[in-house]
């Protein structure tokens, strides 16, 4: 794949796992409402999967739609970030790896908006608006946890900690960035924390919460390097078209 | 569940389909605050495109007829047909009636 090939599937295959993630929800979340707003902003990101995989096909040329790419490809082919493969945990772990993700996806998508490749423009657009109310909906909760009860304080405290490490590597640049970033089509990443950083610690002030310790960064989804836990996702996700290859409905 | 008092209140939940129509009672939430339940009324009742502007009420806030005092409230109406605008005859040519 060239590198817009895969910076179209890097923003598809962030939307896909943290989707499919949120799924796992299904059902289980503390309340009937909480359950389906947790399935909104999974299917949200399931759209937005299918028009940057759908599109990372395209350039690609080889034939593959997004279908193709979200069932046929194995763990180190994937191309997320590590922070949305992270476990769902409780539900405070939940929506620390939202409200880091959301704000990040946000400025991304709205840099994106004003590409110059009409068709990554276009699905930025759209997506914009959705993820300004995931941004949102996890900074509320933040607030509402961290400046909750002793135990949900606590929790939120635990799930932000262990989500922080993973947040370095939303801003990463590295040659498919810079490149896309040349061609005029890809956003300055590394230009949007700042205004992420400030989001972040705004919420947090509003939380009375701290910044989590400064960990060592970990990176690696970008070149296929993943945590265990995106192995049993996929194995999940992808039942159905490993055991009945090519089968529709 | 068990425990009603550790449940977040009832909030009643009104939708203007779009822009001119009023608000029309969907149905309700569970929520802490009103910041909490206009997203829950958000997610649950406007997944499908089918409003425009949303309110959202507690239902502790509303006061009900009582249902015992229908027949009296209700039913004396029933034979009021005067009171339907029916009895006019409308000369040809009216529009907009």
């Amino acid at each position: 794949m060239d590198a817009l090939a895969t910076y179209a599937l890097r923003l598809g295959d962030d939307s896909l796992i943290l989707g499919q993630r949120l799924g796992e929800w299904c059902g289980h979340a503390p309340a009937l409402e909480v359950d389906l707003s947790l399935a909104n902003v999974a299917l949200d990101q399931i759209g937005q999967a299918t028009h940057f995989l759908n599109l990372a096909g395209e350039i690609e040329g080889a034939g593959r739609d997004g279908d193709k790419l979200a069932f046929h490809r194995d763990v180190m082919d994937f191309t997320n970030c590590l922070l949305v493969e992270q476990q769902n945990g409780d539900f405070a772990q939940t929506i620390a790896r939202q409200f880091l993700f959301s704000h990040y996806q946000e400025l991304m998508f709205a840099a994106l908006a004003a590409s110059k490749d009409a068709r990554f423009a276009a699905i930025a657009a759209k997506a914009v608006k959705e993820v300004t109310y995931h941004a949102t909906l996890a900074s509320d909760w933040v607030v509402r946890l961290g400046d909750g009860t002793e135990e949900s304080r606590a929790r939120m405290i635990a799930g932000l900690d262990w989500m922080w490490r993973f947040a370095d590597e939303l801003f990463e640049m590295d040659d498919v960035d810079a490149a896309a970033l040349a061609a005029g089509v890809g956003a300055d990443k590394a230009a949007l924390r700042g205004a992420w950083d400030q989001r972040i610690d705004l919420a947090l002030a509003d939380a009375t919460l701290a910044r989590p310790a400064a960990r060592r960064p970990v990176l690696g989804g970008r070149t296929g390097r993943h945590s265990e836990h995106l192995g049993h996702l996929l194995s999940e996700m992808q039942f159905l078209q490993r055991a009945y290859p090519g089968a529709t409905w | 569940m068990s425990d009603a008092s550790k449940e977040w209140p009832l909030w009643e939940v009104f939708v203007r389909g779009k822009g001119g129509l009023s608000h029309r009672h969907v149905g309700s939430v569970h929520a802490a605050d009103a910041k909490m339940a206009v997203e829950h009324a958000r997610d649950t009742y406007t997944r499908r495109m089918e409003g425009v502007s949303l309110w959202v009420l507690p239902s502790a806030q509303i006061t009900s007829s009582d249902p015992g005092d229908a027949a009296a409230l209700f039913e004396p109406a029933e034979d009021k047909v005067y009171r339907h605008p029916t009895f006019y005859k409308i000369p040809d040519g009216i529009t907009h009636i």
